[in-house]
């Protein structure tokens, strides 16, 4: 048997259900007698909120169009091209995840090669059509393509492999450093991945030199079948620089101190794509090639990369369509909602609802100084975005109209939708919203931003409990993702399918979450960082505490996000939490000598440990190794999470996940954080079974 | 503001015209793509002309709805990405509305309204099939206002043998045959190639293609094979598919001016607006429309038929033209008549075809610049013909 024939065997059988990109070929009389082009189109039959992916039937099927182009000798150039709006967006993730041995994986990486690299080693010149969105695979066949032109309205150009834990290993990390540098294509294929999966657009690509030449999306096949003609007879020329004569040691080691930084040596992924790119200068292509294969195998074979893959599941299907939401029809419309409070919180509140719903948002404090203060915040942010470019003058002035303030609630006498966010105290809560109860319509939603009171006991006493439902936020609101929905013992179904329609419609992903203390991701990061402060407190140093889940690469270190939530809230959700299970959360008493000193956190401001800190931490006597303290905050993490479950805070740890990723930004390779326990044994250790089934997020057994 | 300007013809483009129904080149594709091929083409030939310098874009399509609905002339000139400064509007006169949208625009221009101006047609006879969506009120037949047949096409082609009963259905297909051939050649020495503007036309289930040439022409045909074609518009008849322009789907465009303006933007004009005329006649007998419309232009422009170097006249029946050549005494191959062949090969998706006779003649003035003027004439249904007279700049 052919190598074809083996990989065909090993891999026909495997994902039945993938969606094939079939690659249609037409012939296409080129402009000035250039000859025939034989032009592939990717086309998975669907339309484009399904782009193209590539599974083994997909390259089988472009290996069977290369086959047929390759038997002719009237062609003078191939092209490819994708269907609207799409180019290719890479792998099929779904067929990845089902990949079960270290052989099927080598085999999906070769084939990959052996068919992408045709389009290179035609007798003919190739061309790549980059009509739209192009990502990893779709992206390597172009850089395969002896030339590649770019349409300006493509929304996405980018190889995020490293985002999932893979390598753009079909070539890109041998093609794309030599096409543009190394120090750009570490940008696509390093850096962007690994800050929040960033992408470029088509114009970006040209300018870094991706593609060759650039058109109009309007005309963008015809003009760029006319540039193919002009480059097959000559008249036009495609300079290329040559980027492999310089050391490319030194920026490949800048970037692996940058990707030490982040990841802590935690996912393998961007290193290996590392130590492809540094061989990409002076392998051949045969040696350059394999090496991405084997780096594949291993990757495609590793937990990291799977927990990579469940949590992009996760945030892609699962926050769209959140676990125990009421039916979507039972929300009642909202055209005007009321904020309760002026604070830096209520604005930033008021500008997002204006921004996302574009209904009238009305501010109320009892204090005018307060008032134009919070509304003068909301039409300056709302200047920001217009100095920015990101609102036109006009919308300008529609959010600037939506946004009032009112020293009374009557304000919010035709109000579909009222947040409070002001001091957390149960009893002021409660004040408030028998105060707003009086003004408002009886189906009126009542919401609140609390982060650790209870929001049954805010309905207790209302006339219509089943009203108020938790809302709550995640700081800097407009930035983070996440939005906790609570529902109260009294909550009902249509409060709850409203709070579910404007989360949406805010643009976050909602998890809905049982009226519990501090709900999810409070919970857990007070839980953890407990642990790490009461080893502290113990007398471990506070550099080994703060280091010792480096390993986990975490965006920051407890001690740093202590210093970014503040000491005295810090505080404040310990004693609530401690109030609430004081046999798991303490109350450091070093963490309230620190609030009581006044100090922003435990660093200062040349990013060391504040000597006077380090000193106010004096007197432990049980010192933690790294290792242990490490493992302590872990299975804290897993004892929690189990009761959690337990107590039904959240219908599936994939909730917990989901949680973690999005609110507290826990990266893709640990999972969220139930995988990363589960592969380390914890989550049996401590609680006597995993968390997810073995495949779930892992390596099937 | 002018009292009076010169209007010119700068350039024009069209796409190649395609056949209508599911084989078709066009069959998946939009007819607003067609024309935004062609604004962009004619912008890219031109680059001498700012964008923000066009005045109005007027676009023609008999059927107004769907891809060729929305105002098409604004919504072709938003998509095509000229400025959101310049404005547009759709024209209907059913065939000769691209004529009639370059008519109106010259009015503009020379009235001084506009300095420079896109005109074009479009119809894509496979997705809005003639008569679609039409509501003729009873009125038309109960007092008798047309006749019966008025309405289509092909009868109004019977009628016009009945009126001339000197054309007959073999001088008919042997005009037939001659327009085949003169396409061929025309095709052959390159003529015609140079103002289409490709088509990247995709269809599902093949991928994208691109369509360079004119689908519809039949070289070859001879005089045996149409004789065998049916007559599908009257038993023992005379008018078959042969002998008539086909259902098609294209669109066409160009760029009309102030003389003045074009030589400030070093624009080459290529004709000279001298007249045109429109004229109505008996609904039930469309096709000798452009005789009374010629009449009045050359009236208008105090011309006679002998200072006529070149015609440009649309095929959309051979009856048609033979009858009008025959009331101004004009042979039937007469070679200074569509010199390149016309809609009997080309095809004609309605609305766009008065551009492409523009074109054509254009080109044949450049060949012949001894000739100075010439006409674009076509017969419109519900009873009309509009005709051009120009000069030839060459």
């Amino acid at each position: 048997m052919s190598t074809i024939e083996t990989w065909k065997a090993l891999l026909e059988g495997k994902n039945a259900d993938e969606v094939v990109t079939k690659a249609l070929v037409r012939d296409v009389e080129l402009p000035y007698g250039a000859g025939t082009m034989a032009l592939i189109t990717l086309d998975n039959g669907l339309d484009h909120t399904k782009p193209n992916t590539f599974g083994p039937h997909g390259l089988l099927a472009l290996n069977g169009a290369l086959d047929a182009i390759a038997a002719r000798s009237d062609l003078a150039a191939v092209g490819v091209v994708g269907k609207p709006f799409i180019f290719a967006v890479g792998a099929d993730l779904k067929g990845a995840a089902a990949v079960s041995s270290r052989e099927e994986a080598l085999a999906i990486g070769q084939l990959g090669h052996h068919v992408f690299r045709r389009l290179g080693e035609l007798g003919v010149p190739s061309f790549a059509f980059v009509n739209g969105a192009a990502m990893g695979g779709g992206l390597e066949i172009a850089l395969h393509c002896t030339y590649r032109t770019v349409s300006s309205g493509v929304p996405a150009v980018a190889t995020p492999e490293c985002f999932l834990g893979l390598v753009p290993g079909w070539g890109g990390t041998q093609l794309l450093p030599r096409l543009i540098g190394p120090e750009k294509a570490l940008k696509l294929i390093v850096e962007n991945p690994l800050s929040q999966n960033r992408m470029i657009k088509g114009r970006d690509a040209f300018a870094l030199g991706i593609a060759d030449a650039m058109f109009e999306p309007a005309d963008f096949v015809e003009e760029s079948l006319r540039w193919a003609a002009q480059v097959l007879r000559g008249e036009v020329t495609v300079e290329r620089a040559d980027h492999t004569a310089a050391d490319w040691a030194p920026v490949i080691d800048q970037a692996r101190t940058l990707v030490d930084l982040k990841l802590r040596g935690a996912s393998p992924a961007p290193y290996r794509a590392l130590d492809l790119m540094a061989l990409a200068r002076t392998a051949s292509r045969d040696e350059g090639f394999a090496a991405e294969d084997e780096a594949l195998a291993d990757l495609l074979m590793s937990d990291e990369l799977r927990a990579g893959l469940y949590a992009f599941d996760l945030v892609q299907r699962r926050a769209k369509r959140p676990a125990g939401a009421p039916d979507r029809s039972l929300a009642r419309p909202v055209t005007k909602v009321g904020v309760v409070g002026a604070g830096l919180m209520a604005s930033q509140l008021a500008l997002l609802f204006a921004r996302r719903l574009e209904v009238p948002v009305v501010l109320t404090d009892l204090d005018q100084a307060r008032l134009d203060k919070g509304v003068g915040y909301v039409h300056a942010e709302v200047d920001k975005l217009l100095g920015k470019g990101r609102i036109s003058a006009d919308q300008a002035n529609r959010l600037k109209g939506l946004v009032t303030g009112s020293l009374t609630k009557d304000a919010f006498a035709d109000a579909d939708f009222v947040i409070e966010a002001v001091f957390e105290d149960l009893g002021v809560k409660q004040k408030v919203f028998a105060e707003v109860e009086e003004v408002v319509s009886e189906t009126c939603v009542l919401a609140t931003n609390t982060s650790s009171l209870s929001v049954t006991d805010m309905a207790a006493g209302l006339r219509h409990p089943g009203r108020v439902v938790g809302f709550h936020f995640f700081n800097p609101v407009a930035v983070l993702p996440l939005l906790e929905i609570v529902r109260g013992a009294a909550t009902d179904d249509a409060t709850l399918a409203t709070a579910f329609a404007v989360g949406k419609t805010l643009k976050k992903s909602c998890v809905l979450v049982k009226d519990a203390p501090a709900f999810v991701v409070n919970r857990l990061l007070t839980r953890f960082m407990g642990e790490v402060t009461a080893a502290a407190d113990e007398g471990t140093p506070l550099e080994v505490a703060d280091h010792a889940l480096d390993s986990l690469g975490l965006p920051m270190t407890p001690f740093a996000l202590l210093q970014l939530v503040g000491p005295a809230v810090a505080l404040h959700v310990a004693e609530t939490m401690h109030a609430a299970f004081p046999d798991r959360f303490g109350v450091s008493e070093n963490l309230a000598k620190l609030v009581a000193a006044g100090k922003p956190g435990l660093y200062g401001p040349d990013f060391q440990i504040d000597p006077e800190v380090r000193a106010l931490f004096e007197g432990g006597s049980s010192p933690s190794t790294a290792d242990d303290v490490r493992l302590r905050a872990l299975r804290a993490l897993a004892q929690e999470i189990r009761l959690m479950l337990d107590e039904g805070v959240v219908s599936a740890p994939q909730d917990i996940d989901l949680c973690m990723i999005l609110g507290a930004g826990w990266p893709f390779h640990t999972g969220g954080i139930t995988p990363y326990l589960d592969r380390t044994g914890i989550s049996e250790e401590v609680t006597g079974s995993r968390f997810l089934e073995p495949g779930v997020a892992s390596v099937p057994a | 503001m002018p009292a009076s300007r010169e209007v010119v013809f700068v350039d024009g483009v069209r796409t190649p015209f395609g056949k209508s129904g599911p084989k078709g080149l066009y069959a998946e594709t939009r007819a607003d793509d067609l024309v935004v091929r062609v604004i962009r083409e004619l912008m890219r030939r031109n680059p001498g002309l700012p964008p923000e310098r066009v005045d109005e874009v007027a676009i023609a399509a008999t059927t107004q709805i769907g891809d060729q609905g929305l105002t098409i002339g604004r919504s072709a000139a938003v998509l095509a990405g000229l400025p959101k400064s310049v404005p547009g509007y759709a024209v209907d006169r059913m065939c000769a509305g691209a004529m009639t949208a370059v008519t109106t625009v010259a009015g503009g221009i020379s009235f001084g309204a506009y300095d420079v101006a896109i005109a074009g047609g479009v119809e894509h006879m496979g997705r809005h099939p003639m008569g679609e969506g039409v509501d003729p009120n009873p009125r038309f037949l109960s007092e008798q206002l047309v006749d019966g047949s008025a309405l289509v096409m092909g009868m109004t082609a019977e009628n016009l043998h009945d009126r001339y009963p000197s054309i007959t259905k073999e001088r008919a297909d042997a005009f037939a045959v001659a327009s085949q051939e003169k396409v061929a050649k025309a095709y052959a020495d390159g003529r015609i190639q140079r103002d289409l503007v490709p088509v990247a036309a995709r269809k599902a289930a093949e991928g994208w293609g691109l369509a360079t040439v004119d689908e519809a022409p039949r070289p070859g045909t001879t005089l045996e094979g149409l004789r065998t074609l049916k007559t599908p518009f009257r038993a023992h008849g005379r008018v078959t598919a042969g002998n008539a322009s086909g259902i098609n789907d294209g669109a066409t465009g160009c760029i009309v001016a102030a003389e003045d303006v074009a030589g400030e933007l070093g624009l080459t004009p290529r004709m000279r607006l001298v007249s045109y005329a429109f004229a109505g006649v008996d609904p039930e007998v469309m096709g000798i429309g452009p005789i009374p419309s010629t009449e009045r232009a050359l009236r208008l422009a105090g011309l006679s038929v002998d200072d006529i170097g070149l015609f440009e006249i649309n095929e959309a029946f051979a009856v048609q033209v033979l009858a009008f050549l025959e009331h101004f005494g004009i042979a039937d191959d007469d070679p200074r008549v569509n010199p390149y062949g016309g809609a009997i090969a080309f095809g004609h998706p309605l609305a766009s075809s008065g551009v492409r006779l523009m074109i054509q003649l254009s080109r044949a003035f450049a060949e012949r610049p001894d000739v100075r003027y010439g006409i674009t004439t076509m017969c419109v249904g519900m009873g009309m013909g509009g005709t051009v007279i120009w000069e030839n700049l060459a």
